[in-house]
């Protein structure tokens, strides 16, 4: 934690703490969470969970990655666009609705179909999990969006980030 | 989904693949892919035609939110399609011409896509009956307008431009809601057929007269009426194509359509019928006596826009006369198919001009009346284009123009023979002010020829001037050919388009079989009133020197446009002082604000309503519970109590924890599990927002006590207190739990509730809370981008 705190601004030293158990943990962990929140985010409909809880744990795992490694190296781990990802999560959001009506459903009206798969049994269909799928994309790059830009700007001026404690 | 909304919505559908073909592929001139899609629909929409003029009517529905009442419900009557063939078809030319029109430099890609939304948003108007549809789509013509406007975005007279066009005609649309839901009150339907078919009941309602005045407002802003016509010629700051497509051929003619589709339903009003006729004729003279002062030719034209505007709109005004005493009255029949008629001539003359000012202004680098001149042996096509269609605006015969005009007059002369009890003298005002517009029209007409193509060759154009390529041409001359064909021929349109679009206005079912002549014989007033705005107009325009001085009398200070302007200015002022008054820059103050009133608020509801306590219902306190509050209790005095803002933050998540341990013990396991994930990602944001705080934490040294945060907090919590219990302990109606509970696996198919409200029952909250939480983001972002680009160092680098 201490090292990780430091990294996050405590030091002005540019000396990077290289922590070889947080990282090493963290790409574990970061894999436990992921998955755990897309279990999450497709038994939503019938046990907690959903978008939200999914899109915030997922932020959460690629938070992790950010306080163990620093920005730059998270940039390069994953590279997506955050804005790019709002949008579309917005245009997931409203399409599925829309394409809802070209169905002859009126707006926002969900359909649900049931199938019969060999190994898994039967396998409930919802378009509602389309539209899920946008506020969990919203969620997570939303969170990352803002917590990524904390920290570049906290990156840039590390040096008159001194003396902070 | 019937071909018919698929019509309505394939430009916006389009629009999303035009936007991405530009960015991938640029050899091809934009405007090619785009010029299909109006093409289709016009041709479409003329298959409709047969049945229309056979009195026939479309009408589909598509259910949108039907518990609102707001449903995609096409209604398509003879008014309808007549403006829905003009949208689609000028829109057709429109394109055709910005091919030739814009260079493959400019940013084609936003000009187009905002160009087809304007196409649905329009055809949504004109096709819908129900009236929040119609109000969407109505606020969307407004939107793209002011995307189209500022499409030059670096020019200061663009921003100027679009901003005032939306802030009036957002004005007025937001008003004409109003109307439209005063009249859902009255009628309990939305639907613009369900209202007609109560017109008693709005008759005798109270509320009719605010409607009224709501929804001319909004049809007046739009229309660019007097006296909010002064959006329009600061509109003429957009591309030349959407000034001639929006700003003269369409949008502003949708406050027409308005007035024209509620004709039916407030005609038995006095107030609607002479609004109309007042607000139509000051607009025509006062907007065609500016026109002659302009100097910029799109000036010009936008000022000879808005007078032709109220020309049609005082027509309205007087077939809603015919409505009103029946539509027996031949005379104010006439008016009506006179509005038509000239509505779809103002298009074709009106198109034109726009298109072959366009092309001057291309071919010779400025619009400017002074530095043009002597055009005619260079232009020949484009003067003779502009012959034709401005004696056709000044209504010299044969053209179109002139039969309208004359159907005007007459109009405007038969108005004696209503039935007047307030304004019995003042009847032989309306023909005045009628023949002092033409007037005005003529000369400004006159004006265009003899200014650009006839006098002394000018030499100080900033391009050698030529004749504008085949392709620009082509609109402006399939136009041209319209209002030569439409003056020779009238009775073609007047069986197949106009008699459907009147007898809609007029809400009859009988055929009208219009007959338009241009000869009236030689008894008829209009004749002679033609003859002398001829003979008047000629003199003036020869002697214009003489009397142009008029135009500098007045001050500035008086003008309309001077007090939009100091209006916004001072509203501005006003709003930074309000906002400066109060916004100290300290969050503290703020929380006071906001805890003191939540405070005061909720001390006044409760005074005011008696509450009682039932401990009964209340849970018994276990063991857990209790120690998860000791908690709580020992995390919040540590936060008071330290100096160090590492330790507050670790006893701010101390908290966040043992709430959701809280949730846990009361089952409420979803709730519990957001709790976790929100706390332990806000701590990591408080970690690093952490570093962004001033260097002197404000706990380092002690504070003095302060009796008002004391009174406020105390307050806040025991107010909290006292509603949670309140509120457990009386139920004023049922819960709504128990209708999830019952139907969560039926309807939704679903087996968590939480969820299954969040994505199924209320998704639609669901959706713009998605919207919210993404416009903070976003807000977050670029305050904080903004902050470090403010400081000149550590430019803000783009991370991939």
């Amino acid at each position: 934690m201490k090292s990780t705190l430091k990294k996050l601004g405590y030091n002005r030293v540019h000396k990077q703490m290289n922590d070889v158990f947080l990282k090493y943990t963290a790409k574990v962990v970061f894999l436990v969470i992921i998955t755990f929140s897309i279990n999450l985010f497709f038994s939503g409909h019938y046990t907690p969970g959903g978008g939200f809880v999914g899109g915030l744990l997922a932020a959460g795992a690629i938070i992790l990655l950010l306080l163990a490694y620093d920005l730059k190296t998270l940039n390069r781990m994953i590279r997506i666009d955050n804005k790019r990802m709002i949008t579309a999560g917005l245009a997931a959001c409203l399409i599925v609705p829309i394409l809802l009506m070209f169905f002859g459903n009126p707006f926002f009206t969900h359909q649900h179909m049931y199938l019969q798969l060999p190994v898994f049994g039967e396998v409930p269909l919802h378009t509602a999990v389309l539209f899920d799928v946008g506020v969990y994309i919203i969620v997570a790059a939303t969170t990352l969006l803002i917590i990524t830009l904390l920290a570049s700007e906290q990156f840039m001026s590390d040096s008159e980030g001194a003396d902070r404690e | 989904m019937t071909l018919i909304h698929f019509a309505i919505l394939l430009p916006v559908i389009a629009a999303a693949g035009i936007g991405i073909l530009y960015r991938y592929y640029k050899k091809i001139h934009l405007g090619w892919f785009v010029l299909p899609i109006p093409t289709v629909i016009t041709i479409y929409l003329f298959t409709l035609m047969p049945a229309v003029s056979n009195n026939q009517v479309v009408h589909e529905t598509l259910d949108f939110m039907p518990r609102v009442g707001m449903n995609f419900d096409v209604y398509i009557d003879g008014l309808s399609l007549l403006f829905a063939i003009l949208i689609s078809g000028i829109g057709a030319l429109v394109v055709l011409y910005s091919i030739g029109y814009l260079s493959q430099k400019e940013k084609l890609g936003n000009f187009y896509v905002y160009l087809l939304i304007f196409m649905t948003a329009m055809l949504g108007v004109v096709l819908n009956d129900n009236v929040l549809m119609l109000y969407l789509f109505w606020e969307l013509t407004s939107i793209s307008s002011f995307l189209l406007i500022a499409y030059w975005f670096n020019r200061e007279r663009s921003i100027y431009g679009a901003q005032k066009s939306l802030l009036i005609t957002m004005f007025g649309g937001f008003l004409m809601l109003g109307g439209f839901i005063a009249l859902g009150q009255i009628t309990d339907t939305y639907s613009i057929r369900g209202m007609m078919a109560q017109i008693p009941a709005v008759q005798e309602s109270a509320l009719a007269p605010l409607a009224i005045i709501l929804i001319l407002i909004g049809a007046f802003t739009k229309s660019a009426q007097f006296p909010f016509y002064i959006w329009l010629p600061d509109a003429m700051e957009a591309p030349t194509p959407v000034s001639a497509y929006l700003h003269s051929a369409t949008m502003v003619k949708a406050g027409l359509y308005l007035v024209a589709r509620f004709t039916p339903l407030f005609a038995f009003a006095e107030l609607w019928v002479w609004s109309i006729i007042a607000a139509g004729l000051v607009t025509l003279v006062w907007a065609a006596f500016n026109a002659i002062k302009q100097d910029d030719l799109k000036a010009v034209l936008a000022f000879s826009t808005v007078s032709q505007l109220g020309l049609i709109m005082s027509l309205l005004g007087i077939g809603a006369l015919a409505v009103q005493t029946g539509a027996a009255e031949q005379v104010f029949t006439i008016a009506t198919v006179a509005a038509v008629f000239h509505l779809i001539n103002h298009a074709t003359f009106k198109g034109a001009l726009f298109m072959i000012i366009g092309i001057v202004d291309h071919e010779t680098g400025t619009r400017s009346l002074k530095k043009l001149g002597g055009l005619v042996t260079i232009m020949p096509i484009s003067f003779t284009m502009t012959l034709i269609a401005s004696l056709s605006m000044a209504g010299i015969p044969p053209f179109n123009g002139f039969l309208s005009k004359e159907m005007f007059l007459e109009a405007m002369f038969a108005i004696g023979q209503a039935d007047f009890s307030v304004l019995a003298d003042a009847a032989v005002l309306f023909p005045l002010l009628a023949i002092i517009g033409s007037i005005f029209t003529f000369i400004y007409s006159i004006m265009l020829i003899r200014g650009i193509f006839l006098g002394k060759k000018m030499p100080a154009t900033p391009k050698t001037p030529k004749e504008a390529p085949a392709l620009m041409l082509i609109a402006p001359a399939f136009l041209t050919l319209l209002v030569v064909v439409f003056g020779l021929f009238p009775n073609v349109l007047s069986g197949s388009i106009i008699d459907p679009a009147a007898m809609s206005i007029l809400n009859i079912s009988e055929p009208l079989n219009t007959e338009i002549h241009h000869w009236h014989g030689w008894d008829s007033p209009a004749l002679w009133a033609t003859v002398a705005i001829i003979a008047i107009g000629t003199l003036m325009y020869i002697f214009r020197d003489a009397w142009r001085p008029v135009y500098r009398l007045g001050s500035d200070a008086f003008t309309l446009n001077h007090l939009y302007d100091q209006g916004l200015i001072y509203s501005r002022l006003g709003a930074e002082k309000i906002t400066d008054g109060y916004m100290s820059g300290y969050i503290r103050s703020y929380l006071i604000y906001i805890f003191g009133a939540f405070v005061i608020f909720s001390l006044i509801t409760l005074i005011n309503t008696d509450i009682s306590f039932d401990w009964g219902t209340t849970a018994p306190i276990a063991l857990p519970d209790l120690l998860i509050v000791l908690i709580i209790l020992a995390a919040v005095a540590a936060i008071l109590i330290t100096r160090s803002r590492m330790v507050s933050i670790i006893m701010f998540s101390t908290i966040g924890f043992a709430l959701s341990l809280l949730f846990v013990f009361f089952r409420s396991v979803d709730l519990a599990l957001t709790q976790l994930a929100v706390e332990a990602i806000t701590t990591a944001l408080f970690l690093l927002a952490f570093f962004h705080l001033p260097k002197r934490s404000g706990n380092a040294e002690p504070r003095g006590f302060k009796l008002n945060n004391l009174m406020i907090s105390a307050a806040v919590g025991i107010i909290a207190t006292v509603i949670g219990l309140a509120a457990y302990s009386n139920r004023l109606f049922d819960s709504i739990s128990q209708f999830y509970i019952d139907n969560v696996y039926d309807l939704a198919a679903g087996g968590n509730m939480v969820n299954v409200i969040l994505v199924d029952f209320r998704s639609l909250d669901t959706l713009f809370e998605t919207l919210v939480f993404a416009i903070a983001g976003l807000g977050v972002f670029v305050l904080l981008k903004l902050r470090v680009n403010k400081e000149g160092e550590n430019k803000f680098e783009e991370h991939p």
